[in-house]
């Protein structure tokens, strides 16, 4: 049975496994080439989430505590595209960030910076018929971590996406644009393809900006675009 | 259409859990799921050996009847209606990870082949940018395994044995590590 697969990747568009500067990649990177293979039924298959899965308020992180949480009160919105400029329609997507003072409501964040009783940090959406999604949050503190000396990550969001199949997974982060910190980031950097890069940064946007409550960036997803022809066998 | 550079992947950190959490499946059977029963537990282990406390896996398998609950698997084949076969686990603090499912059917490979039983894995971690692919085989499927095209492909011999599930005891248990570095290191596919 063969099947249309997705296509390959440009190199320096994605990051390399091994990437010194960030020092947790050079024992957890793999040492041996991968092995190049084909896409099959499970490669372009993958989980389907439904609306059922997620609440109506689980794309506002500034609900569901007892008042406001503390910060930049922020919408971020966008559309999920594939490969070739297409909406993804009806696909989950999963945030998680730290607090207005960059502390992430975890256990192993121990940096000396207040949690915020109102905020946890966590959201959750499917896009709609179009692949827009929204979220209402605050903006992110830049915070320490100890890759090197005098760290700071950028502020950012994690993302998590599925799209149509397996291979459409992504991971990645949204930054924020002018921050003086990301020339000096090496997750952010490890990106050679400056284009590439440029994916990752939101834009202000007047438009997502909500007169009188939030100012709106925009964030638009490109997930892995797919074959014409079905993959020779 | 124009062709658009895909955003690029970033890694998951090590406050993942928090964002994702929610979704955790570690038993993907439902009661009346067809099939056999089968546990699989294992370890994450970095270059020095040491376990993975902070890593996350994805599977995504077949039902017994060898189909995938999504509207691309159009085979002539009963499919389980209630089984969804998709997981996400997490690691322990000793790096180790479990779950439950049914063992997947065979499903088509390319051309008119036959792929071997097996389950497609995603591995996320801190300190790794972009995910990574592999598969998880099953020891008691010497034959199948033996004619699969995917295994065929890993030129080394011996590095196949790194994607074939041990089964422990005669229980239903498998047993796989997945090894980031070293001798033992475990294939991962570039797909």
């Amino acid at each position: 049975m063969d099947v249309v697969g997705y296509r390959r990747i440009t190199p320096g568009t994605q990051p390399e496994y091994l990437h010194p500067a960030y020092a947790s990649s050079v024992k957890r990177a793999p040492g041996k080439k991968l092995v190049l293979m084909p896409h099959t039924l499970g490669e372009v298959t993958g989980p389907v989430f439904g609306h059922d899965r997620v609440g109506p308020d689980d794309n506002d992180l500034t609900k569901g505590h007892d008042g406001p949480p503390i910060g930049e009160r922020i919408i971020v919105g966008g559309r999920v595209l594939d490969g070739d400029g297409r909406p993804v329609p009806r696909t989950l997507v999963e945030l998680w960030q730290c607090n207005a003072t960059g502390r992430y409501r975890h256990d192993n964040d121990q940096h000396d910076a207040p949690l915020d009783p109102n905020f946890t940090g966590a959201g959750r959406t499917i896009t709609d018929d179009e692949g827009r999604y929204t979220f209402t949050t605050i903006k992110p503190g830049a915070y320490p971590w100890p890759n090197h000396y005098n760290a700071w990550r950028p502020q950012h969001l994690h993302f998590s996406l599925f799209g149509p199949s397996f291979m459409t997974r992504l991971v990645t982060q949204m930054y924020f644009p002018g921050d003086p910190l990301m020339p000096l980031d090496p997750i952010f950097n490890c990106v050679t393809d400056a284009a590439a890069r440029e994916r990752m940064i939101c834009s202000f946007d007047i438009e997502t900006t909500v007169p009188v409550f939030a100012l709106g960036y925009r964030f638009d997803i490109v997930l892995r675009g797919r074959d014409a022809t079905p993959m020779e066998a | 259409m124009a062709k658009l550079v895909p955003t690029p992947s970033q890694t998951v950190g090590p406050y993942f859990s928090m964002g994702l959490t929610w979704l955790n499946t570690v038993d993907l059977a439902k009661d009346a799921t067809a099939g056999e029963r089968i546990t699989i537990t294992g370890r994450v282990l970095d270059a020095d050996g040491a376990p993975i406390p902070d890593a996350m896996l994805e599977v995504w398998q077949a039902d017994a009847h060898g189909r995938y609950a999504h509207a691309e698997d159009t085979q002539d084949k009963p499919r389980d209606a209630g089984f969804k076969g998709f997981g996400r686990i997490a690691t322990n603090k000793d790096g180790t990870f479990r779950f439950v499912t049914v063992k997947p059917g065979a499903v088509p490979g390319p051309g008119n082949s036959l792929q071997a039983p097996h389950i497609v894995v995603a591995l996320f971690m801190r300190g790794m940018l972009r995910h990574l692919y592999t598969r998880i085989y099953f020891a008691d499927e010497a034959t199948a395994n033996a004619a699969d095209p995917v295994l065929s492909l890993i030129e080394e011999p011996a590095r196949r044995a790194t994607l074939v599930a041990q089964r422990a005891n005669g229980a239903a248990e498998y047993r796989w590590d997945i090894v980031m570095q070293g001798a033992n290191e475990t294939v991962f596919f570039d797909c």
